[in-house]
């Protein structure tokens, strides 16, 4: 890709109030309720949140994937300036694959078993540019490459079930890589892998991020994968992002006490506050969420105001929070 | 796969044995040929004369015995009826119910399929309903009763297409053929339709099924999330998956449907080995029978070893195990 629109301060993703929701006979489950993100070029992004939060759906919404009884149904997502909601279907599929890549979480089940690596790597070069097919072998040869494997000209007449799962998501992200796009979603995308190659592959997508300068959204459920991984960190719960901000703003001062609880319950929690080192409860049901903040059922802070929706407050720098009674920032000034 | 084929092979001849000793002996014990093969008035030593002639005067072990000697240099017996191999007056007749057979397997598929692909993709849809409800039919409906409509309308009521015999053949490439002539044609139609009715819907079902079950896999959502376009999603992601279990089903069928045929040849007054053998087991004569079992039953593993070697071809993961 040129090279003349790597800006590096350029913001390639603005999602504001998204609304994605489920029409289910039993009821409405508000998957994505007012989610807002910005996401910048050569910027890592991890999106976390526990089990149902709606981080996959926030990723599906952007790359207009939802299927029925799921809908979009308000917010907007600016993709480099233009608007993705509304957009036609034909437009989105131009973009998916190409300018916005998605990788998904389980190897195993994302490459289609009767067709061979070289099949689907040509097809998504020839889904979005007419060159010739051995040009297409030439460019997707390339990208298994640079993801590491060895001998790709070999190697690409493989079918799926020949490598390992850790093998097949990297041929995933050299799927990805394959027009060089502008943001890749990564949903927990080394989830299903060993640790080992877990870390190899987290290491190598930071690298290739920032020399592609492109930006990159990491959905996780680990707190400590992303910590090492990010640049921003987005907490998710029911739908929304209760806080957000830079790695080191919401793992060293977070605001949120659901993020406080998730930090206590990672490997690496700090030793204050021992009301904090795990979440009591579970997440509520998806069609029975509690009104005003969703966490109040949950949270040792809550009183009667978070009945009532608590609004997004900024800090003093990159950092803002959806919470009534947020964490005070240092240690001290929790003392009464 | 050579060792594959030879073991295919020795298990065939296991099963050839093993069939021609049940229909041999479950047709000698249906009833006496020469009852029906010899006038009302026939003398007791015109009788023995005719048994000693057609070796029914042995008894079963040694009557088995020479046909198997005779079997294994390629001799089936003699028709009582019409004197002559059965082998031959089978495969005389096979063509036009190989024929058949084909044209109804053809349009089976080339019906079946898109139908159950508009019909799974369309699931809940008045499209969906519709195909749903015309392929229970296809199969609820009793063969005849549809072959007698399908005569009823198109040659009786329509006057568009003739409802019996196989009408005029012609040679294409060495085989004698209706597909030759246009007239070949026109008898063809009816036959294939009402012969593919019920095959036309499992196809529908098996393609519907096979559709509802790969779209919502990962691997779909990831083929869109790479931008390809639905129709290649469809014709290549989908197809080529539900296409094995299809294959499998349709190629067990197609024997069913040359073994099944009789019905419709015996609608449609077909000339096919379906008509042959009703003939046949009607006047008991034995050596037709067991050919045409033998031959069915050989055409049975036949088909499901190509059935085997196809699948190996469509399914990577079946084809890296193959010894
Ligand atoms: N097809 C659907 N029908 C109804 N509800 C759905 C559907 N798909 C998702 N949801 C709901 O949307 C919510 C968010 O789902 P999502 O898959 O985004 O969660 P997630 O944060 O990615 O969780 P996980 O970590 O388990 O992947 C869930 O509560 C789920 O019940
Ligand atoms: S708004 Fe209230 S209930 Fe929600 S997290 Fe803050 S204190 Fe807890
Ligand atoms: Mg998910």
């Amino acid at each position: 890709m040129t090279m003349d629109a790597t800006n590096s301060t350029e913001t390639i993703l603005e999602v504001s109030d998204l609304q994605t929701h489920f029409f289910t006979p039993a009821g409405v489950v508000k998957s994505v309720d007012g989610v807002s993100l910005t996401l910048k070029r050569g910027e890592i992004l991890g999106l976390v949140g526990e089990s149902g939060s709606g981080k996959s759906i926030t990723g599906f919404s952007i790359l207009g994937l939802v299927d029925p009884p799921g809908r979009n149904v308000g917010g907007s997502i600016l993709f480099r300036g233009e608007e993705l909601l509304g957009a036609s279907e034909e437009r989105l599929r131009s973009l998916r694959g190409n300018r916005i890549a998605m990788i998904f979480q389980d190897p195993m089940m994302t490459l289609n078993p009767v067709l061979s690596i070289k099949t689907h790597m040509i097809e998504t070069v020839l889904a979005h540019e007419s060159v010739s097919r051995s040009e297409a072998l030439a460019r997707s040869i390339d990208a298994l490459r640079m993801v590491g494997i060895s001998q790709p000209e070999k190697r690409i007449e493989s079918y799926p079930h020949e490598f390992s799962g850790g093998m097949r998501q990297r041929v995933a992200i050299a799927i990805a890589l394959l027009h060089k796009p502008d943001l890749i979603i990564a949903d927990e995308p080394t989830t299903a892998l060993d640790v080992t190659i877990q870390s190899q592959i987290l290491s190598e997508m930071q690298k290739l991020c920032r020399e592609l300068g492109l930006g990159l959204i990491w959905i996780s459920h680990d707190l400590g994968v992303v910590a090492g991984l990010a640049d921003r960190i987005a907490v998710m719960y029911a739908g929304r992002i209760v806080e957000q901000g830079t790695v080191d703003e919401v793992l060293d001062t977070p605001r949120h006490p659901y993020t406080a609880g998730l930090i206590g319950s990672a490997p690496a929690a700090n030793s204050r506050g021992s009301r904090l080192t795990q979440i009591r409860g579970a997440a509520p049901h998806p069609l029975n969420r509690p009104e005003g903040c969703a966490f109040r059922t949950r949270c040792d802070y809550a009183t009667d105001i978070c009945r009532q929706e608590p609004p997004e407050t900024r800090g003093s720098n990159t950092q803002s929070w959806r919470c009534f009674h947020p964490l005070a920032t240092s240690n001290l000034e929790t003392l009464p | 796969m050579t060792a594959f084929v030879i073991r295919r092979l020795l298990q065939a001849m296991v099963v050839l044995f093993v069939t021609s000793v049940i229909v041999f002996t479950g047709v000698y014990a249906i009833g006496d040929p020469l009852e029906i093969l010899l006038p009302a008035d026939a003398t007791m030593a015109e009788r023995a004369q005719v048994a000693r002639s057609l070796g029914l005067d042995q008894p079963l072990i040694v009557q088995y015995g020479r046909f198997l000697m005779n079997a294994l240099s390629g001799n089936l017996g003699t028709s009582f009826v019409y004197n002559r191999p059965s082998i031959s007056i089978i495969l005389d007749r096979l063509p036009a119910t190989l024929e058949l057979a084909f044209s109804a397997l053809v349009l089976a598929i080339i019906i079946g399929i898109p139908l159950g692909l508009w019909s799974g993709l369309r699931r809940g849809s008045a499209v969906d309903e519709t195909i749903m409800t015309g392929s229970i039919l296809g199969f609820s409906l009793p063969n005849f009763w549809q072959g007698m409509m399908l005569i009823m309308i198109f040659s009786v009521y329509l006057g568009w297409l003739p409802s019996t015999g196989r009408g005029q053949t012609g040679t294409i490439l060495g085989i004698e053929t209706s597909f030759a002539t246009w007239d070949g044609i026109r008898h063809l139609i009816l036959p294939a339709i009402n012969l593919s009715l019920a095959k036309i819907s499992l196809v529908i079902r098996l393609t519907r099924t096979g559709v509802q079950e790969t779209m919502p896999l990962d691997f779909i959502k990831f083929a869109r999330a790479r931008g390809l376009s639905s129709r290649r999603i469809v014709t290549v992601h989908v197809l080529k998956n539900i296409l094995i279990p299809i294959i499998t089903v349709i190629g067990v069928e197609f024997g069913s449907l040359i073994a099944f045929a009789v019905v419709t040849e015996t609608i449609f007054s077909w000339p096919g080995v379906g008509k042959l053998i009703i003939d046949s087991i009607k006047v008991l004569d034995r050596p037709v029978v067991v050919a045409y079992i033998l031959v069915v039953v050989t055409m049975f593993i036949t088909i499901n070893l190509i059935v085997d070697i196809l699948y190996s071809i469509l399914d990577p993961r079946i084809r890296s195990k193959a010894p």
